[in-house]
């Protein structure tokens, strides 16, 4: 099998496409902070699936008015918050919100990036220009405040901090998309596709879409830290997912209160929201370092 | 540039209008008639069509008229010139911070490479990539204020000291210093040293990332071997003439970092009680002070676009695919 | 200098200077609160909390209810009035020699003047005289001053004497220097715009500064008519964070702490350096239910949910020291206060209800709720005890601004939320809890009870008739027999009173948190 991956003179495209990644994992594999990484958010991921296993009896909006702010224990492994709810079980179940929200900004800005990238890169002109003029305007503010902005505006709730990150974020997305076709427009299977008469349209997207996609999901990798810490950041001002759903951000501010003598209400949420950020930094390094070493 | 302008202001202005707070009813409040209501709504143009209002509102603007804000009843524009010299000390500190720890670490981890010089910069300058500012903000304030007593605790100055010295350019530390009243510097500087420390790491273990690529970048170029073969010595081929060649890629990095800087400021300050702009904005957000809101937004975007072109006009000089990291 | 600065950058990253010695100046009062509410500081246009309560401590008013006893109601710069027996034409004696604090004498004319230019500004508080039957049209002619020490007003709406006196204990009755505000006239504003941030005064204290989200800063004034001030310099500071004002107040940087969570206040228990007393407060906490829902419309659904709020366990335990259970909407302390609490948390009386009513299984609401603490906090345990009997609360968190915006257009099911008395007379809950007389959507005011749909022409015209009731043992009956309606049958669950908890250093004495915060006084507060 590794024989058949690795061969040098592969039989057929099927055996060198999948040679390319087979080299490509190796690299990734042996690279142990990027395989920190993936642990990590595969973790996080299983927490997501599992959270209810994982939490047991323990719910993560059920109230006890008479266990608050507990220390940790054998009944609450990371003690009670403000309205005597369980951190551990609100922090295990927290994940699936964080990743919700990654997974749905992914969902949104990559498929925007291309389809105003995409086309500003290969028609030029004034086509680009105005998608170009209009990515520059969303660049021009800095992401935090607009988000705060839009999600204002929008309303609190975790689809509209979802919507507010998403429209600050896919203007690198665009960019990036763009630049790439820029590089792969004057390809010569881009050239022998169009003499062969195929349409505009199929080319963007048969034939380029592919070749942008690696370089636009890596950086979506690296950019899922920034995602979540946003996330948290509109939680923490109130902005984003709300009670009594358990968002790490949303913790954090409810700890605050009782900052001095009970400090691990909101400190343990502060530490999931660095661990899961570390994670998808790692993957995302280490995903481009194999891109890299490839190009 | 005028375009982007433009785009700008009708980006925020529409963002203004659709926000789920009435803007006349955050000025009369809950308890007034209805009639005073509708008055205070005619008084502000709200019955208006929203393309005349916006139009009234650019021309405004163009001739540096914010309007007033609802909750200091000042112009907007004496709101923010007073505000925004608290964020400039803020953020100014921590980009020295940023620049004085991140370019020496990021120049030992590429002269270092793959040894522990570089993978402990690797880790600094990663848990500065993942960490939500606002947690450690606090975590800061509850160990180094509440528990250990270092540095004072949340605003700018203790009230004792507030308005002892004359303002000459805002920032209290230097104005402090120019009136040579240094308990007063004392006071102010301890209140600013620690978010600024926060801000600082932040840019820091960007600084030291960029630093270190084109360090690396640099000392595989054929000029670093012969210097060393001439026999000049190590320390001096790295930081004069190495160090020397990408600095002007790292003073675009630093303008660039300061534009995140100043977003960086707006959670920062939240938790630091700073009155500076990004308080303010979050204040005039949360309470549908729409002036405020539009004039804030303009002229982060405005310092935004210009740090932009900045760097693009130093852009050639940046690697691109670094640059794409931002 | 420059070496010394070069020292300190050199040490920054592991922080410099060490803490300076941590304490406010001896004849200053460092007070912290959450003043971002203040937008003006003119009593004609002043109505926020803590922009009232400024006001208290700068403005003399024509009369009072004073520091020294807070329950008596007593001439402020009027020394007597008199009131003709069909209770329209009052007439008041202004005490001798008062000055401003730039020492004009103060005369009836700038009396007449202060409350003439409340209603015909027209800003938020001008409702408060318009009761009155005052408008920008006639209120020259009913309010003169007929002699420089004799201030006469008539009144043309029909109200108890009681409650015209107690107007004129409020905000709205604060005397304004006439020539310094006429001096600082812009377009006819009777100098408002310049008083939103300066003072033109007689009262305790001078207005140094305003900083909107900042602070304002008081001084003493040393002549005012009680004497001066026990402190030299109040200063109140804005810390929207109440862990930051603990902070603050642990290490001395500040004298008191106004908003601290009861969490907050139990971590200082045994702290020597700092004393924890508690204030009744006057603000309402209730949850209000739309009758324009049909569910909501029958009583019997209204009674369950009332049934189904654990008042006891948050009062004992988040809510402790903040509030306390008080079911009626009139805080004690009030004329007339009921000692009445009918509901408690009583799971089967409320399922059976809604069996009665025809929801068995319960139903879906959504609750509109400021964002904040401590209302996030009852706003999920009520989720959680409504959900027992089968009731699915969504809650929709928003500012406090946006949620009254909801509930001023009348667009919720239930919407949590406080309400806070406008003067010292129970007319001012009463009006608002117990009127609502047009249900339609343009009405001239928006009372509590219109904002819930809730038509009430009879409960309407009772309220009508306390308000004008002259003999007071008469008009607390009427007053009791409100409140026991509203509670039964309103479509407000009405659940908690204020407690006011003041942190304070230990060597601080006499500050006095107020019911209201027209009875806040500074004045009285030293520092040993």
């Amino acid at each position: 099998m590794r024989a058949w991956l690795l061969d040098p003179a592969p039989a057929s495209r099927r055996q060198a496409r999948c040679g390319r990644w087979f080299r490509a994992w190796l690299g990734f594999s042996s690279n142990g902070l990027a395989m920190t990484g993936l642990a990590i958010v595969v973790a996080l991921v299983l927490i997501a699936v599992c959270a209810p296993l994982i939490a047991g009896s323990r719910a993560a909006t059920l109230q006890s008015l008479g266990d608050r702010l507990q220390p940790a224990s054998r009944a609450h492994w990371f003690g009670t918050d403000e309205l005597g709810r369980d951190i551990f079980a609100r922090t295990v179940f927290g994940a699936r919100i964080t990743l919700t929200i990654v997974a749905l900004v992914g969902a949104i800005v990559v498929p925007v990036g291309l389809v105003i990238g995409l086309p500003a890169g290969y028609f030029g002109g004034a086509v680009d220009a105005v998608l170009m003029r209009l990515t520059d305007i969303f660049l021009a503010f800095p992401r935090l405040v607009l988000a705060l902005a839009f999600a204002a505006a929008l309303g609190p709730g975790i689809d509209n901090a979802v919507v507010a990150i998403a429209l600050t974020t896919w203007p690198p997305y665009a960019r990036l998309a763009r630049a790439e076709t820029l590089t792969h427009r004057h390809a010569e299977f881009v050239q022998a596709a169009v003499l062969q008469g195929a349409s505009r349209t199929s080319i963007l997207f048969r034939q380029i879409l592919p070749l942008c996609l690696p370089s636009v999901l890596i950086r979506l990798t690296l950019d899922m830290a920034g995602i979540i810490i946003t996330a948290a950041g509109l939680g923490f001002l109130g902005l984003g997912a709300q009670p009594p759903a358990p968002e790490w951000g949303a913790m954090v501010a409810s700890g605050r209160q009782v900052l001095l003598n009970q400090w691990w209400v909101a400190t343990i949420p502060g530490i999931a929201i660095f661990v899961t950020s570390v994670g998808f930094n790692l993957l995302g390094d280490g995903l481009r370092d194999v891109a890299d070493a490839r190009g | 540039m005028v375009l982007t302008f433009l785009g700008l202001t009708v980006v925020t202005f529409f963002i203004g209008r659709v926000i789920p707070i009435d803007p006349a009813l955050a000025i009369v409040g809950s308890k007034a008639s209805n009639e005073t209501y509708e008055r205070v709504r005619a008084e502000i143009g709200l019955d208006l069509p929203l393309p005349v209002q916006y139009w009234r509102y650019l021309a405004k603007v163009l001739h540096g008229d914010f309007g007033t804000s609802v909750i200091t009843s000042q112009p907007v524009l004496t709101d923010m010139l007073s505000v925004f010299p608290a964020t400039l000390e803020l953020a100014l500190l921590a980009l020295l911070i940023g620049a004085v720890g991140g370019v020496p670490l990021g120049v030992v981890a590429a002269t270092h490479r793959g040894r522990w010089p570089d993978h402990l910069t690797r880790l600094l300058s990663l848990f500065g990539y993942s960490m939500p500012v606002f947690w450690l903000g606090l975590v800061g304030l509850l160990l180094f204020y509440a528990k250990l007593g270092w540095v004072e605790g949340p605003g700018r100055i203790d009230v004792g000291y507030e308005d002892m010295v004359p303002t000459v350019t805002g920032l209290l530390t230097v104005d402090a210093l120019l009136d040579g009243d240094y308990d007063v510097f004392r006071n102010a500087l301890s209140h600013l040293v620690l978010p600024a420390s926060i801000l600082g790491y932040l840019s820091l273990a960007y600084v030291a990332r960029m630093t270190r690529g084109f360090m690396l970048g640099q000392l595989r170029q054929e000029y670093v071997l012969a210097a060393k073969a001439k026999g000049l010595s190590q320390w001096r081929v790295v930081w004069v003439h190495a160090l020397g060649n990408v600095w002007v890629q790292l003073i675009t990095v630093i303008a660039l970092t300061f534009g995140s800087l100043l977003e960086g400021a707006v959670l920062t300050e939240t938790v630091f009680s700073w009155p500076g702009l990004g308080l303010y904005m979050k204040n005039s957000l949360f309470n549908a002070d729409l002036n405020a809101v539009l004039g804030g937004t303009v002229m982060v975007g405005v310092a935004y676009i210009l740090l932009n072109l900045i760097s693009d006009l130093l852009y050639p000089l940046v690697d691109p695919r670094a640059r794409e990291r931002t | 200098m420059h070496r010394r600065l070069i020292a300190a950058l050199a040490a920054l990253p592991l922080v410099a200077a060490p803490a300076a010695f941590a304490a406010t100046p001896p004849d200053t009062v460092v007070i912290a609160k959450q003043i971002d509410d203040i937008i003006s500081l003119d009593p004609g246009e002043d109505y926020e909390l803590s922009g009232v309560e400024i006001a208290t401590n700068i403005y003399d008013r024509l009369l009072r209810y004073e520091a020294e006893d807070v329950t008596k109601l007593v001439g402020g710069v009027a020394e007597s009035w008199t009131i003709t027996p069909d209770g329209k034409v009052f007439t008041f004696k202004l005490r001798p020699n008062q000055v401003f604090q730039d020492g004009a004498p103060l005369t009836a004319d700038d009396v007449a003047f202060s409350l003439q230019r409340v209603v015909i500004m027209d800003k938020t508080p001008a409702f408060l005289l318009d009761q009155l039957g005052w408008t920008a049209a006639n209120v020259k002619d009913l309010v003169k001053a007929t002699a420089p020490d004799t201030l006469q007003f008539t009144i043309t709406a029909d109200l108890a004497p009681s409650l015209v006196l107690n107007l004129m204990t409020s905000i709205v009755a604060s005397v304004v220097e006439k020539k310094v505000a006429m001096e600082h006239e812009v377009n006819g504003d009777f100098g408002n715009a310049w008083l939103k941030a300066h003072s033109a005064a007689s009262g305790a204290y001078k207005l140094v500064a305003w900083k909107p989200n900042e602070s304002v800063i008081l001084d003493a004034n040393p002549k005012f008519r009680l004497g001066a001030p026990f402190n030299r310099r109040v200063i109140v500071r804005h810390v929207p964070e109440t862990a930051s004002q603990l902070l603050l107040l642990e290490k001395g940087d500040v004298d008191i702490a106004f908003n601290l969570s009861p969490d907050q206040l139990t971590t200082l228990n045994g702290n020597k350096d700092v004393k924890v007393e508690s204030f009744p407060g006057s603000d309402s906490w209730y949850m209000s239910m739309n009758v324009a829902d049909n569910r909501l419309k029958n009583p019997k659904v209204r009674q369950a949910l009332k049934y189904l709020v654990d008042y006891d366990g948050m009062v004992s335990s988040f809510l402790k020291g903040r509030f306390f259970t008080h079911e009626t909407f009139l805080p004690q302390g009030f004329l007339g206060a009921l000692d009445y609490n009918p509901f408690k948390l009583d799971l089967a009386k409320a399922k059976s209800l809604l069996a009665q009513a025809g929801y068995p299984d319960g139903f879906e609401l959504k609750m509109d709720a400021p964002n904040t603490s401590p209302f996030t906090e009852i706003a999920q345990s009520v989720q959680q005890t409504f959900g027992e009997a089968g009731i699915k609360v969504s809650i929709v968190p928003g500012e406090l601004k946006s949620v009254i915006g909801v509930y001023r257009a009348r667009k919720h099911q239930l919407l949590l939320v406080s309400w806070g008395p406008d003067y010292f007379d129970p007319h001012t809950n009463a009006d608002s809890f117990a009127r609502n007389t047009d249900n339609s959507d343009k009405p001239a005011t928006k009372p509590l009870a219109w904002r819930n749909s809730w038509y009430i022409p009879e409960i309407s015209k009772e309220t009508a008739d306390a308000a004008k009731e002259l003999d007071t043992a008469k008009r607390v009956a009427l007053y009791e027999d409100l409140q026991r309606k509203v509670t039964d049958e309103g479509p407000f669950i009405l659940m908690f009173q204020t407690a006011q908890p003041i942190a304070s250093r230990a060597n601080v004495t006499g500050f006095r948190a107020g019911l209201t915060e027209d009875i806040t006084f500074y004045r009285l507060t030293a520092k040993h």
